[in-house]
């Protein structure tokens, strides 16, 4: 096993201690003293409540915390087993942490929940973020179920979102997920995501994973892969995700930079598999959808038009390079236009987004550029969505958001053609 | 009398054509030597060209920029450039292989002197080829970056940054080649300092409530940051 090379020789003993187990969480830190442990608790009763014959593990990855974190992962336990409707569990719960480099970020994480997922022999495996507010022994159970007991292989999450909350997934990540790689899954970056153990193998043994993925980046990279490679997959809800992350504030730039790079290399990596896919497949959905009425998300659309349009002016001689001729007039007309009649429409939204795709693999430009002249260009599909959408009822916005999506898989052969075009 | 005359002029005569048969064969090896170098170089021109587009050599500098840059300097493709630098560096050669040839000796120390400075036009060459390139990406940078703050005047910045680092780099390529050392390092540094003075002077007098606008939302806890940020919503 060449994988057990870069784990310590601690972190393997520790494991060996362990020995086999049924059920995997990973839960890779850095700085969450704050929030750990009532997830860790979440975790822990969530494993004895729903899976108290199987033998489970806990991972906890860190990054190097300098706040205590590890030690408050290490303290947390279930003080009453009556609270949790359950008895004493029926087997010793392991709880492990270990260090990993913390320069090289939730890549070096995720490979040692892999390399530990394959070493124990897990039957199923769940990623757990340790910023969450809202997570439930239950979030256990919905990720882990659909493996354990359905086999499948790996079970993305669906959350139930604010108003305009989560708009690059729901105008990019997931249209062109679906319309590229042929599969309906509501979010393709899920935090929060199940697999199998053979799929950890895979994931431990795939040359793709050495790619350096940064932030959120090798989630998608693990989406698409399982997509990829042809694994069983499906979708579970968990109901809000409310987090109190410092990544919320990340800005908008290194979102659009981490995510959008990473599909465009996921897509570059799998592109004998896209290129000539078909079929849309529909993925099985598990849970209970809740209704709950959740404020909006609150975007400043005037701030965001302003930046679209000014930064159409300024980057003229970039997006020149970038998109065609075509498409670049469309833009600038549209930028023209009066705040209040404004419209990015969809079919101009996914020509550029699939021109931004084939030029970030024909490497016109610099990559990191190419992506931050992205983002002004999603301001303005975005102020135009909220406008559109300001008195809009849900299924109104569902409406349209189907509609997108359609548009995408419309023009698929258009980013097919653009993506092989040599130049 | 006569004689003597006829004597010298015959001497001149023989002095001459004694010089010029001597020249003649050294003139007419020269004038080969640079026929037969043009039509070499001229050869391994085509050739090279060729092969170059045949391997698509301009594919792999156009994602750096390179091909961007060169046209921004008016310059040609990566593989037309290099294959006139390799005709002319061909041709130079046997231009100096002729012109020793002649055996004039003062020419001979002029060549000499000449194919000493070669290797410094090379590398002046390469410094602002180097310049080009960095300027162009680092302005791009600058722009995208200004462009994604929200900042006034991205194309300023961005035209700034630009002419800052051709700047640095012309400076660097004459002060390589020796031309006017002394002058252009201090034609360089009163210019840059002039530059920043007459910033620091634009902003802190001219823009002085801007600067303290600036300076408060930088270091008043960002509160407005935060705010700013909300009000970008969670894209994810």
């Amino acid at each position: 096993m060449a994988e057990e090379t870069f784990l310590s020789d601690e972190f393997v003993s520790q494991l060996t201690a362990v020995g086999e187990v049924d059920i995997l969480v990973g839960l890779p830190t850095f700085n969450n003293r704050d929030t750990v442990q009532r997830v860790v608790n979440a975790i822990l009763v969530g494993l004895v409540k729903y899976y108290p014959r199987e033998r489970s593990v806990l991972i906890n990855p860190d990054g190097g915390s300098k706040d205590g974190t590890t030690e408050a992962v290490q303290a947390a336990s279930i003080p009453d087993f009556r609270a949790v409707l359950a008895s004493n569990p029926l087997r010793t719960m392991h709880v492990v942490s270990a260090l990993y480099p913390g320069v090289q970020g939730e890549n070096e994480a995720l490979r040692m929940v892999f390399a530990a997922a394959d070493l124990l022999g897990a039957k199923a495996c769940a990623l757990i973020s340790p910023d969450l507010e809202s997570a439930t022994p239950e979030w256990i159970d919905a990720l882990v179920r659909p493996v354990l007991k359905d086999t499948f292989d790996f079970v993305a999450p669906i959350y139930q979102r604010r108003r305009f909350e989560g708009l690059l997934v729901k105008n990019l990540l997931h249209p062109l997920i679906r319309a590229a790689y042929g599969y309906q899954l509501e979010e393709p970056v899920g935090r929060e995501v199940a697999f199998s153990g053979r799929l950890a193998s895979y994931f431990l043994g795939d040359e793709s994973r050495r790619e350096n993925f940064a932030g959120l980046g090798s989630h998608v990279w693990m989406t698409t892969a399982a997509m990829a490679a042809g694994y069983r997959l499906c979708q579970a809800f968990l109901g809000p995700r409310v987090t109190s992350s410092r990544r919320s504030a990340l800005d908008l730039n290194t979102t659009i930079q981490e995510i959008a790079g990473a599909l465009f290399r996921c897509m570059e990596l799998h592109q004998s598999y896209w290129t000539s896919r078909q079929t849309l497949e529909e993925v099985p959905t598990f849970g209970f959808q809740p209704v709950l009425n959740l404020d909006p998300v609150r975007i400043d659309r005037r701030r965001m038009f302003q930046m679209f349009s000014s930064g159409v002016d300024d980057l003229g001689s970039v997006l020149e390079k970038i998109l065609s001729a075509e498409t670049l007039q469309a833009i600038k007309d549209t930028s023209k236009l009066d705040e209040k009649n404004f419209r990015f429409v969809d079919e101009l939204w996914v020509k550029t987004v699939c021109e931004f795709a084939a030029s970030y693999h024909h490497s016109v430009i610099n990559r990191d550029h190419l992506l931050q002249s992205l983002t002004p260009l999603y301001r303005g599909r975005v102020s135009s969505f909220i406008l559109e959408n300001a008195r809009a009822e849900a299924e109104e916005v569902e409406r349209r958001l189907e509609l997108l999506r359609h548009e995408y898989e419309r023009l698929k052969p258009y980013l097919v053609e653009s993506w092989n075009r040599q130049t | 009398m006569r004689e003597l005359v006829i004597r010298n002029l015959r001497g001149a005569l023989t002095a001459v054509s004694d010089i010029v048969a001597e020249a003649l064969p050294r003139l007419l090896a020269m004038a080969i030597i640079v026929l037969v170098g043009w039509a070499i170089a001229w050869v391994i021109e085509v050739i090279l060209r060729r092969l170059l587009v045949l391997a698509r050599f301009n594919r792999l500098f156009e994602s750096k920029g390179v091909t961007r840059a060169l046209s921004i300097a008016a310059l040609p493709s990566p593989a037309e450039m290099i294959s006139r630098i390799v005709f002319w560096i061909v041709w130079v050669s046997f231009i100096l292989v002729g012109v020793n040839a002649l055996g004039v000796v003062a020419l001979q120390r002029e060549v000499s002197a000449f194919v000493g400075l070669l290797p410094q036009f090379v590398v002046a060459l390469l410094i602002i080829f180097f310049g080009f390139l960095a300027a162009n990406f680092f302005s791009r940078a600058a722009l995208l970056a200004a462009v994604n703050a929200n900042s006034p005047s991205p194309r300023i910045v961005s035209g700034f940054v630009r002419f800052l680092i051709l700047l640095l780099a012309i400076t660097m390529a004459l002060e390589r080649v020796g031309l006017g050392r002394g002058v252009v390092l201090v034609a360089f540094a009163v210019s840059f300092g002039a530059i920043m003075m007459g910033l620091g002077i634009a902003f802190g007098l001219g823009g002085r409530h801007v600067a303290r606008r600036i300076l408060e939302r930088r270091f008043a806890a960002g509160r407005e940051r935060r705010e700013e940020k909300d009000d970008e919503g969670s894209h994810l």
